[in-house]
């Protein structure tokens, strides 16, 4: 019976993703730690500032937990939204659990709070390099309708593992925004197929921006970040330069390209033109004859 | 005794002298007539030559097809030459059909609908720039061009024709037959824009003796997908609503034939069925023949298998492929295409349907139900057929034989005599965005009324017609009530927290829901809090595309996968 | 943003529970926290709310669940972004359904 990641709120996903009453929360909504700038503004703030965070079990492994609701202000980055993902990766340096999960879904910097919501997401990035530094792999689980914009895509990008679904999004401009800088004839931001073709789950995982691929399905994800517990990539400089080589080699081979279709053809996805609409578990075998390496 | 110096066959001679100035125009040119075939770049010159001032013109004009080549070249017209034209047609829709106005071509106008013209309409009837006739339903206007509207040139669009003017519409054949039927055997001229001229047509829809002009358009005809609702809109409360109005209405009344208006609200019923209806065994037991668009929120109900038969006003751009692969459901052609009519389906929905349910945006306290606003002149459309009792039937059905059994019930005089009643629901939340309150005392139609100088106020739906009202707070049955308060309170006894709603008598309201007039989601057995978008077949698009297989196409603006 | 504040005379105290949270403060939505309260005979709502000038609707739907409810003993606390009162009344009934009588009213 499947269960869609992207119709729940936060907090069921953090409820069916863990072991069933495994979760206990830190920082909860009676707590009221909200934001301080959103009532200046007339703008009504949220019990838990957007972000649920707390640990839990995962296939009897004990995890870090934190999942934003995208639902509020955009799923963005406010100062104590940012503090409380710093607070849990700190937390993981400390009680070293078998993975951080990081339920992603915002735009990004949360405007509204300017530059403390610009100095949250650095701090964000610093804490969960120091997890990933103590060798505790960060996991990013990407399914909200709503995507992972902004700051919080550059944070993805830095973790260990993105497990993302077809419905996802990950990228940092958002499509309204190249198409305000660029033009329509560039980017029409309305062309909904267009905007997931590029920043979709599906071109992520081919283009190996994310490592796996699921469907919207609660037990998917939960198989996917389960597999993953444990599995921290070392952060060294080698891997560093060779990631750089890795973008530098992308733009060679396919700075030329007007489409992520001719991206695909050139990848060597036989039926490039049908990936739109496959599931999920069809897209496995699709780079099985990858002419391109991911990092 | 024979009146010596008439003439009776003017029309015919009208028409002849016309096709002779055709012929000429188009001779001189060097073009010229390649059998019925007119090049493009000749149509304003074919226009000129057949269409003499005070001319009545249809231009198609359709609910979602549109001749909008044929429309582009009329505004081309020289108004010194062709003025005070007298335009018929179903729907406003494109910038061109207000041109002409503004342009001096066209000074009246009959239609039924204006969607996106309906403010700019407004505009220039207050301006002074255009007379209308009437507003009419779809059925009605159909219906004035047999009588007293009927057009002198019609002008519409196909997919295809062939050499001898044979016409294919295909899946939007909408309501082409009925305006040329009525133009071609009074005298008119048809002139058609095609997408494709074909040695031979998958079918004929439009007989080639009909049609007079055939022009291959440089570009396909605009067609808008009006009845596509993205399930990922629908919300808990429009689900509890969907609910009601399964297990209160449909099951309630054995509703087996019907028409839902487009709406979200509908959606959420159509989703419904396979999942709530089915939990409460109804299939089979309602919902089984349908006049209505092909909505691809139907989609999970039909494979489900519920769905008996759908005939159609039009066609739904990216159902094509699903329809035709469902002929045991839909009315299709030997080319294996849907083949749609709206007069028809109008027929069908008005006279064949038991039930019509429908949202609103305003009903006042007897029930009136109107989609007026001030400033905007939006007209009918097809709905009011629909959501109106069919006075003319007499074939029994339980459905209608109990919704009149239930609005005569102890009553005396000439409302003794037994028959049947339509069932008209109107369903609608209390309130609409931006905390507008859907209950109103003062419907906004007496206003645009005053504004537009219409003759009476326009209302869509009329309170007596109106059998029942439901909104998140439960149903009221108009059926069952016997003065003009109690159909009051039981109008206020679902109005919600609207200014309407609150002003509500509690004891009377209290005493109708104890005599069933009024029944809540607790009354019908319905626990709200199972009111979850996990209810529903679909939650997006791409749950439709899968449901049907693959062969449901939505248009792009929907593709968001 | 508009505050307001109600406090009613209940006669159902929940048994001992842990705070519940509901809904969330999107656009047309809202979060409904529901935690002990400090008074075990009162019922309190408090709204915070970005809709201006609806107090006699709030008002009104907070009397109606309480006549349905009669809680005591609970705190009642609002997020609001202009969801509708059928929106509201959803809310507070998910979050009633969550508490626990020894002898419960009927819901």
């Amino acid at each position: 019976m499947k269960l869609s990641f992207s119709e729940l709120s936060a907090r069921e996903r953090v409820a069916h993703l863990l072991d069933a009453g495994s979760f206990t929360e830190i920082l909860g909504p009676a707590e009221r730690v909200v934001s301080p700038h959103l009532a200046q503004l007339g703008v009504p703030f949220s019990f838990d500032d957007g972000v649920v965070i707390g640990n839990g079990t995962l296939w009897g492994s004990k995890v870090l937990i934190a999942a934003q609701e995208g639902e509020f202000m955009g799923g963005g980055v406010g100062e104590v939204h940012g503090a409380k993902l710093v607070g849990i990766l700190r937390r993981a340096v400390s009680t070293r659990p078998a993975a951080v999960l990081v339920l992603a879904e915002s735009g990004g910097v949360r405007l509204h709070e300017a530059n403390a919501g610009l100095i949250a997401v650095s701090e964000v990035m610093r804490a969960l390099l120091d997890v990933r530094a103590a060798g505790i792999p960060v996991v990013m689980l990407i399914g909200g309708a709503n995507g992972c914009f902004g700051g919080m895509g550059l944070i993805a990008r830095c973790a260990d593992h993105i497990v993302m679904s077809d419905a996802a999004r990950m990228s940092m401009s958002g499509p309204e925004v190249i198409e305000s800088s660029h033009g329509v004839e560039e980017y029409d931001s309305r062309d909904r197929s267009l905007v997931w073709r590029t920043t979709g789950g599906k071109h992520r995982f081919l283009m190996g921006d994310c490592d796996r691929l699921v469907e919207d399905d609660m037990g998917a994800f939960r198989a996917a970040a389960a597999a993953l517990l444990g599995d921290s990539k070392a952060l060294t400089l080698e891997g560093l330069l060779a990631e750089h080589a890795m973008l530098a080699k992308r733009i060679e081979c396919f700075g030329d390209c007007h489409d992520a279709l001719e991206i695909w053809q050139r990848l060597g996805v036989e039926h490039a033109e049908q990936v739109t609409d496959m599931e999920s578990d069809q897209m496995q075998n699709l780079l099985s004859d990858n002419a391109m390496e991911a990092a | 005794m024979m009146a010596p110096d008439r003439i009776w066959n003017t029309q015919a001679q009208s028409r002849a002298r016309r096709l002779a100035r055709a012929a000429e125009a188009l001779g001189k040119s060097g073009i010229g007539l390649r059998g019925k075939q007119v090049a493009a770049d000749d149509t304003v010159k074919l226009l000129t030559a057949v269409l003499e001032c005070g001319d009545r013109v249809c231009l198609e004009g359709n609910n979602q097809k549109q001749a909008d080549f044929l429309a582009r070249a009329l505004t081309q017209l020289d108004p010194a030459q062709v003025h005070d034209l007298h335009m018929v047609q179903s729907v406003l829709a494109l910038p061109e059909h207000l041109d002409l106005f503004e342009n001096g071509i066209a000074s009246k106008l009959d239609f039924s609908f204006s969607g996106p013209q309906s403010a700019r309409l407004a505009k220039m009837v207050s301006a002074g720039r255009i007379q209308i006739g009437a507003i009419h339903t779809y059925l009605e206007l159909f219906a004035r061009y047999f009588v007293d509207l009927t057009p002198r040139i019609s002008l519409v669009c196909a997919q295809a024709a062939d050499a001898q003017g044979n016409l294919f519409t295909g899946p939007n054949t909408e309501d082409t037959p009925a305006i040329v039927e009525a133009t071609a055997f009074k005298g008119g001229i048809v002139i058609a824009q095609v997408n494709e001229m074909l040695d031979h047509l998958p079918r004929v829809d439009i007989p080639g003796d009909w049609v007079n002009f055939v022009i291959l358009a440089p570009k396909p005809n605009v067609i808008e997908p009006l009845f596509t609702r993205d399930p990922a809109q629908i919300s808990e409360i429009q689900v509890l609503m969907a609910m009601m109005a399964i297990k209160g209405l449909y099951a309630e009344y054995g509703v087996q034939r019907l028409n839902h208006g487009i709406g979200f609200d509908t959606a959420a019923i159509e989703l419904l069925l396979p999942t709530y209806a089915e939990s409460l065994g109804l299939k089979g037991k309602i919902c089984q023949h349908w006049a209505l668009n092909p909505h691809p929120a139907l989609i999970p109900a039909i494979e489900a298998g519920w769905v008996q038969s759908i005939h159609s006003f039009g066609s739904e751009l990216g159902m094509e492929n699903y329809v035709s692969a469902r002929s045991d459901v839909f009315f299709t052609g030997a080319d294996g295409s849907l083949r749609s009519n709206r007069a028809m389906s109008q027929a069908a929905g008005h006279y064949a349907c038991d039930m019509f349910i429908g949202s609103t945006l305003q009903i006042d306290l007897n029930g009136h139900s109107s989609t007026a606003t001030a400033g905007r002149i939006a007209g009918f459309g097809g709905a009011p057929n629909m959501g109106a009792d069919a006075r003319g039937r007499r074939h029994a059905s339980p459905a209608w034989l109990k919704a009149g059994a239930q609005a005569r019930q102890g009553r005396g005089g000439v409302h003794a005599m037994p028959r049947g009643q339509k069932l008209v629901v109107q369903i609608v939340e209390t309130f609409r965005e931006h905390m507008q309150p859907a209950f109103v005392e003062t419907l906004d139609a007496w206003k645009l009324a005053e504004q537009a100088k219409m003759e009476i106020p326009p209302v869509m739906i009329y309170g007596d017609d109106v059998t029942h009202i439901l909104t998140e707070e439960g149903i009221a049955n108009l059926l069952l009530c016997r003065t003009d308060e109690e159909r009051e309170q039981a109008i206020r006894g679902v109005a919600g927290y609207t200014p309407v709603g609150l002003a509500r008598d509690k004891r009377m309201v209290e005493n109708l829901r104890d005599r069933g007039i009024i029944r809540r989601a607790e009354d019908l057995g319905i626990d709200k809090r199972q009111a979850t978008r996990s209810l529903l077949a679909a939650r997006n698009m791409r749950d439709l595309v899968r449901a049907s297989g693959g062969l449901y196409n939505p248009p792009k603006r929907f593709r968001n996968w | 943003m508009e505050h307001l504040k109600f406090d009613f005379a209940g006669e159902h105290a929940p048994q001992n529970f842990k705070a519940i949270l509901v809904g969330v403060v999107g656009s047309g939505n809202l979060e409904v926290l529901m935690e002990p309260g400090a008074d075990p005979a009162h019922c309190t709502i408090s709204i915070t709310t970005s809709a201006r000038g609806f107090g006699p609707i709030w008002e009104a739907v907070a009397q109606n669940f309480h006549s349905q409810h009669q809680l005591a003993g609970v705190a009642i606390s609002i997020n609001d972004m202009g969801a509708t009162p059928a929106v509201v009344s959803l809310r507070l009934d998910q979050a009633a359904a969550s508490l626990s009588f020894t002898a419960g009213p009927a819901l």
